[in-house]
């Protein structure tokens, strides 16, 4: 009897939509971008574009080049977020970048962006949903591809979360990654203080990317035509029993103090002289 | 008999009282090769300022733990060192370490935060923890305050690449409060020469066929010092052309300094470097007494890794470059005359 592969992959991909602003300091174009602080100190000026959080668009590459690498031992991607409904465009970018459908968990505008432990909950609630529902193995959630940190709140920890809470093997910051379906396990290359590490892990898996793993693709635009047709479901976070009451309380949010310029010195002679007077 | 009884009393007194419990942190020590690393020696000093007990947690292989446990009795501010050996803790496997932390952390557990260092073993590792116990964290602090009467603890920690310092309180009701600690916002703990800390060992938790394995590491070796903790850095970005000419102009800068090298994203992303000696935002955060910016132009998600520095250099040919907006002094000249005089007039 020859062995059957019996494994498909299904692909979560979390995303968030952070602040253009935020996200030009990723892509830094301009140093006159600046965040604004709001008067009351309570938070950042958001009254901006939303864009996606580069790490999720690199997540979201990275599941679209596997299902290209892997075919259809890729049965879905999924695209998932949890925000006001003008987030529903950071979902649509995802489609048009080759997600399948998306799961929209619609929060009110002006209320609070939830903390990691409550998106990892939200993250967890939406796969049991899914994996207990499915008949067969070739239907579950497997593998989750999230960015490794979100740029605005710079946290970097909600992967992590998510692969303790659902008892997964996890596999953060990750550089390369391979992914052998039918021995149902991941090899994954690292980014770690100093160097590189690289770990086996079985499936199912919780996966954070690192800027380095892809360059993630532009979608075209028959693309985004056809990403106006692909389903999103909204699901609300009382049909998940998730609570989103943040657990720190933010007292304020301050500019950094200034740091000013010192000027320009002329010559090599003026900076060597400089140096020495500062004791170096 | 009696007297155990009262002893309960006592305690379920207090607690009735609502007086918390007095602080007391459990520092998930760093290391390499056997050897402390400098960002845990800085959490320790944070872990210090919540003004209670502060045990050091060694995890690691049976080869390395004995002289860990040896430096960290050492350290100053330390009050017990837990230390746990098993060939299986050789590197950290969050899935395989994290059953050892949950069991300290437990149901009766004395310890009230969980302090690491950034570091990325201690990033992956930590919150995988306290998503289990249902508590939340705070990453990359730069200052804490502990209010002992309230048992709430308030941190501070840059958000949006650091231009935005948010101040936010871990109130009374999270009972164990995980952080972690920015190396460079806090001077490393200093050793001295007598242990006081008394050593505890930790029987380890075997597990069986572990969902993730190690398979190699690559650590990009190098002579000169350590970039996250190095007093003085000579960095490179996207003008330095090639790996080649990368090597040829800093190196000898950054010997004739002593200083580490680090490089721009820009410089990392076409291979002039490794991604190990980033400086950024996604890379390593550095405040040496002496920054020199070499051919970087200034993109805020650098900025964002160095600005804490004592002094910075910039050396670049565009007068307009941000990067002179920080920089205490600014040379305008091209990099491949200026920094070989440089190197020169240093080395006399």
């Amino acid at each position: 009897m020859r062995p059957t592969s019996a494994r498909l992959l299904n692909i979560l991909v979390p995303v968030k939509s952070t602040s253009d602003d935020a996200l030009e300091f990723c892509r830094a174009v301009d140093y006159a971008v600046k965040i604004r602080v709001n008067p009351q100190q309570t938070g950042i000026d958001t009254n901006v574009k939303h864009s996606m959080n580069p790490f999720d668009e690199i997540a979201v590459e990275e599941a679209v080049r596997l299902r290209e690498k892997l075919k259809a031992s890729v049965k879905t991607i999924k695209a998932v977020t949890i925000g006001p409904p003008k987030s529903v465009d950071t979902l649509r970018t995802a489609l048009a970048m080759g997600a399948d459908s998306a799961i929209h968990v619609e929060i009110a505008e002006s209320g609070p962006s939830p903390e990691p432990l409550a998106v990892a909950k939200t993250l967890r609630a939406i796969i049991e949903k899914q994996n207990g529902a499915a008949t067969d193995a070739k239907d579950k959630i497997d593998v989750v591809i999230l960015g490794k940190q979100a740029i605005d709140d710079d946290l970097g920890v909600t992967g992590q979360m998510l692969a303790g809470l659902l008892g997964w093997s996890q596999a953060t910051f990750a550089s390369k990654v391979e992914i052998d379906e039918a021995k149902g396990e991941a090899t994954v290359v690292r980014e770690i203080d100093g160097g590189g590490e690289e770990i086996k892990c079985k499936l199912p898996i919780v996966i954070t990317t690192d800027l380095r793993l892809n360059e993630p693709r532009y979608a075209s635009l028959p693309n985004i035509m056809k990403a106006k047709k692909k389903p999103i479901e909204k699901l609300s976070p009382a049909d998940l029993g998730i609570d989103y009451t943040p657990q720190l309380e933010t007292i304020k949010v301050a500019e950094p103090a200034k740091r000013v310029g010192g000027g320009k010195v002329a010559s090599v002679d003026e900076l060597v002289q400089k140096l020495k007077e500062a004791g170096i | 008999m009696l007297r155990t009884g009262s002893r309960v009393c006592q305690r379920a007194l207090r607690r009735s009282y609502a007086t918390a419990a007095s602080p007391h942190a459990l520092v998930f020590v760093d290391h390499r090769g056997g050897v402390i690393e400098s960002g845990s020696l800085s959490a320790i000093s944070a872990a210090e300022q919540l003004g209670g007990q502060v045990s050091a947690l060694v995890v690691g292989s049976p080869d390395h733990v004995p002289q860990l446990v040896e430096q960290a009795k050492k350290i100053k501010g330390v009050t017990s060192v837990l230390h746990s050996a098993s060939p299986q803790y050789e590197n950290v496997i969050p899935e395989v370490v994290s059953p050892l932390l949950q069991k300290l952390l437990s149901d009766s557990t004395p310890y009230t935060h969980v302090v690491s260092a950034t570091s990325s073993a201690a990033k992956s590792l930590l919150p995988r923890v306290a998503a289990v116990l249902d508590v939340p964290t705070v990453s990359d602090i730069t200052s804490l305050e502990h209010d002992a009467a309230s048992g709430s603890t308030t941190f501070t920690r840059p958000i949006y690449a650091g231009n935005a310092i948010a101040t936010v309180r871990a109130p009374s009701n999270i009972p164990i409060k995980f952080f972690t600690v920015r190396g460079t916002a806090f001077a490393p703990a200093a050793t001295q020469d007598s242990a006081s800390a008394e050593a505890q060992a930790v029987d380890p938790i075997e597990v069986a066929d572990p969902v993730s394995q190690h398979i190699k590491t690559s650590i990009t070796k190098s002579d000169r010092p350590d970039l996250g903790v190095a007093s003085r850095v000579v960095s490179g970005g996207r003008a330095l052309k090639n790996a080649e000419t990368f090597e040829k102009t800093l190196y000898p800068l950054a010997d004739a300094l002593g200083a580490a090298v680090g490089a721009s994203r820009a410089a990392v992303d076409a291979g002039y470097a490794d991604n190990s000696l980033q400086v950024g935002q996604t890379g390593k955060v550095v405040a040496p007494e002496l920054y020199v910016a070499v051919g970087i132009s200034g993109a805020i998600q650098h900025l964002a890794g160095m600005k804490d520095s004592k002094l910075i250099v910039a050396i670049n040919k565009d007068a307009d470059a941000p990067i002179f907006q920080v920089a205490d002094l600014g040379l305008v000249a091209d990099l491949y005359e200026a920094v070989p005089e440089l190197t020169e007039k240093l080395q006399k």
